[in-house]
């Protein structure tokens, strides 16, 4: 089974660095970690996917919330969550075959987003279950690159306890960081 | 608001956290501290080493409670630390580590005792930061101090680039509230959860208290006492909590584990409900996970929920300060006098005492167990005790009888040799009444051996006693139960440790014989000045009793008797 965790960090070197040492220390098993800009200049939030065969999500999410560059830590498995990947995959393509591909894109609701004369680059975005599908579909023809992003995620509706609200710990303000 | 270099900056900050002595060693990249230094009323203890520093940074800290500080320049400054970081972060211990760097114009160019300090302390402090701007340093000193103190403790590193302490800034000490920790941890635990862990406990038949440096850190010593007392419940202690409580009380049995009592481990593997405060479970303590304290509920108290359900699944987690929630947790439970679980416990304890080396007279050369013995009862139990790493520090456990919190000064989870003279030198200084003594191995000594000039430079008096038996012994005593006594690179030579004491113009006896131990610790007492013992005791003599690594607590290798007892 995978647990979904959202983190909220500080916008500062060396904070990644930090997230991924403590995985690498600890031994967590993690299974995708996609980092971004959020609203708040200040704040990066982090979707993180562990394998819990291997890792016990609640010791990801204590030790996480030990560091000082981390904000605030959910596990959002429970919760009613929007779950996106996006994946890039360029596919050999020809006259003869760009419309069986064309086709195929439509019904995953991808979008070919390049046509060279020898391959298309396809983009599709989707949780992972719809994503998978369309690669298993599209590997017999021929896949010559693929990226994907890993999982974000976004809890629904608005709760005061959630991702969607900064913890400022207490009331305490966020102040104090040197800038 | 007054203009200060980075360098005057740290000084400041130091003053305001209440410093007043540090302990470190100078270097090109820390120059400007080191020249501010002198314009401010903090007293420089100079060691030899930087490793020294920070663990007398590091026996200030568990002396005192307070935080300690090393200081150091760059590169090999600075990685000269990473033993004594270590040390601290391994036992939560409050300390700030202070170290100059290259200037920012030259950072990550290689240049001259240039080393990434940040990142090869990053998995070993709690917290540490690279200062890019004198304007960040106030904010980031204060930050320090309080992230090495806070909740668990732990060290913190301040890297501090050259031209930051040359560089001029308005000072002022910030007074905002720091947002660390994020989510507070209530001080209130849920009623529901008192109500269940009362609950267990008043039921419970052979229930065991297990305590550790949590204990002590929470200050929560007279909490815990009267819990046991009131609850009747018998008390285990881990190597670091030895001292949180009374080892002479009744209900004390002593420490578990690896080389823990006998009894305690049996108390511990048979009881029906463990209720633990401030301890990780670490594999010193359990043995086998599987097989630890498997009939018995497990109740943990603990500060840190990284280490909740970490080693051992909990029936109960009672996140909290332990002192807080020993305060909400007495006035639930019941006085229960548990007759047949403390029979059990005497029998199993006098079968332990049976079997004591204490009770053997004679012995064929000076027994290590009956120089601890006697050296705690010549200074009447009042020391403090700091103690280096391995045989000596288990015999300094098991046979010093450690009554009151830090008068046990020793490094547990990261078992650093050469922990203990730096170690004491701090402890001496953070309370200069006390009398101090260092309990160290011939081997783990002349690791940082270097320090009895230290000791000389400062005029601080400190007694030593070195259990000189010619091995590394603990790893000897591996060799002997696990390698068939092949014995590879355990035999060591050491120096005339009377003449090296003696060079340093430190007084010094060797002791041979039983009868010349208690006179030989009187006259160290004696003396205004600092006095070194060298013990020289049986060589192949080992720590008993024995839970060989990962096995069951109740598999334990036992002290060989003329005559074998019956189980």
């Amino acid at each position: 089974m995978k647990h979904t965790l959202i983190a909220l960090v500080e916008d500062k070197p060396g904070v990644l660095n930090r997230v991924a040492s403590l995985f690498r220390r600890r031994a967590f098993n993690i299974e995708s970690l996609t980092v971004g800009r959020t609203h708040e200049p200040e704040v990066s939030r982090m979707t993180i996917l562990v394998d819990t065969e291997l890792t016990a999500p609640h010791l990801v999410e204590a030790n996480l919330s030990k560091l000082v560059n981390v904000i605030d830590v959910h596990d959002v498995t429970q919760t009613p969550t929007v779950m996106r990947d996006l994946a890039l995959v360029k596919v050999r393509a020809d006259a003869g075959t760009l419309a069986e591909i064309n086709q195929l894109a439509d019904i995953f609701r991808a979008k070919i987003v390049d046509v060279a004369s020898d391959s298309v680059i396809l983009e599709v975005t989707g949780d992972e279950d719809k994503i998978t599908g369309l690669i298993d579909l599209l590997r017999p023809r021929g896949i010559i690159e693929m990226v994907r992003t890993g999982q974000v995620a976004m809890v629904r509706g608005v709760n005061e306890s959630g991702t969607n609200k900064r913890m400022n710990g207490n009331g305490n303000g966020h102040g104090n960081h040197h800038q | 608001m007054a203009i200060r270099t980075g360098a005057q900056i740290i000084w400041e900050c130091l003053m305001r956290e209440n410093v007043s002595t540090v302990f470190g060693y100078p270097g090109g990249t820390i120059l400007p501290a080191y020249d501010a230094m002198l314009d401010y009323p903090i007293h420089h203890v100079l060691t030899r080493h930087e490793q020294g520093a920070t663990h007398a940074a590091d026996g200030y800290a568990r002396a005192s409670g307070q935080v300690g500080v090393a200081i150091a320049t760059s590169g090999p400054g600075a990685t000269n630390m990473v033993t004594g970081i270590a040390t601290a972060m391994l036992d939560s211990s409050p300390i700030v580590c202070i170290t100059g760097q290259v200037g920012t114009a030259v950072l990550g160019t290689d240049a001259f005792q240039e080393v990434d300090i940040t990142g090869v302390t990053l998995p070993i402090t709690k917290h540490n930061y690279l200062v890019m701007r004198v304007e960040e340093l106030a904010a980031t000193m204060r930050e320090a101090f309080h992230v090495a103190r806070e909740g668990r403790p732990g060290p913190v590193l301040v890297d501090i680039p050259k031209d930051v302490q040359n560089a001029k800034c308005e000072f002022a000490y910030p007074d905002a509230p720091i947002a660390f920790p994020r989510r507070r941890i209530p001080a209130q635990v849920p009623d529901d959860e008192l109500e269940r862990a009362a609950e267990m406990l008043n039921q419970a038949e052979r229930p065991v208290i297990l305590a550790g440096r949590g204990v002590l850190l929470s200050g929560a010593a007279q909490q815990l006492r009267e819990f046991a007392e009131k609850t009747q419940i018998p008390v285990v202690l881990t190597l670091l909590g030895l001292g949180v409580f009374p080892r002479q009380h009744p209900l004390c049995l002593g420490m578990a584990g690896m080389h823990g009592e006998a009894y305690a481990n049996r108390a511990v593997q048979n009881a029906d409900v463990l209720i633990a405060f401030g301890m990780r479970f670490d594999d010193r303590v359990t043995g086998n996970l599987k097989t630890f304290a498997k009939t018995a509920k497990k109740i943990h108290v603990e500060i840190d929920r990284s280490e909740i359900a970490k080693n051992v699944h909990v029936d109960l987690p009672l996140l909290g300060d332990a002192r807080a929630v020993l305060e909400q947790l007495i006035p639930r439970v019941e006085t229960k006098p548990r007759e047949a679980w403390h029979d059990q416990i005497a029998e199993w304890r006098s079968e332990t005492q049976a079997r004591d080396v204490l009770r053997q007279e004679e012995t064929e050369g000076l027994a290590p167990a009956h120089v601890i013995h006697d050296l705690w009862q010549a200074t009447e139990g009042k020391a403090v005790v700091v103690s280096d790493v391995g045989q000596n520090q288990m015999w300094e456990a098991q046979y010093y009888r450690h009554d009151e919190p830090r008068t046990l000064i020793t490094s547990g989870g990261l078992g650093t040799m050469g922990f203990g003279l730096p170690a004491a030198i701090g402890a001496k200084f953070a309370r200069p009444d006390a009398e101090v003594w260092v309990v160290a191995g011939d081997g783990g000594f002349q690791m940082t051996q270097a320090e009895l000039a230290t000791i000389v430079q400062e005029r601080i008096k400190i007694n030593i006693a070195i259990i000189n038996n010619g091995f590394l012994g603990m790893v000897r005593q591996w060799q002997q139960m696990f390698y068939e006594r092949r014995y590879a690179a355990t035999p060591i030579s050491s120096p005339d440790f009377v003449k090296l004491a003696d060079a340093h113009g430190i007084s010094a006896l060797r002791v041979r014989r039983r009868e010349q131990v208690i006179p030989a610790v009187r006259s160290a007492r004696a003396n205004p000045g600092p006095v070194l013992i060298d013990f020289r005791v049986q060589q192949e003599d080992c720590v008993y009793p024995m839970v060989p690594a990962g096995a069951d607590l109740r598999e334990m290798i036992r002290r060989p008797m003329e005559m074998e007892m019956a189980k």
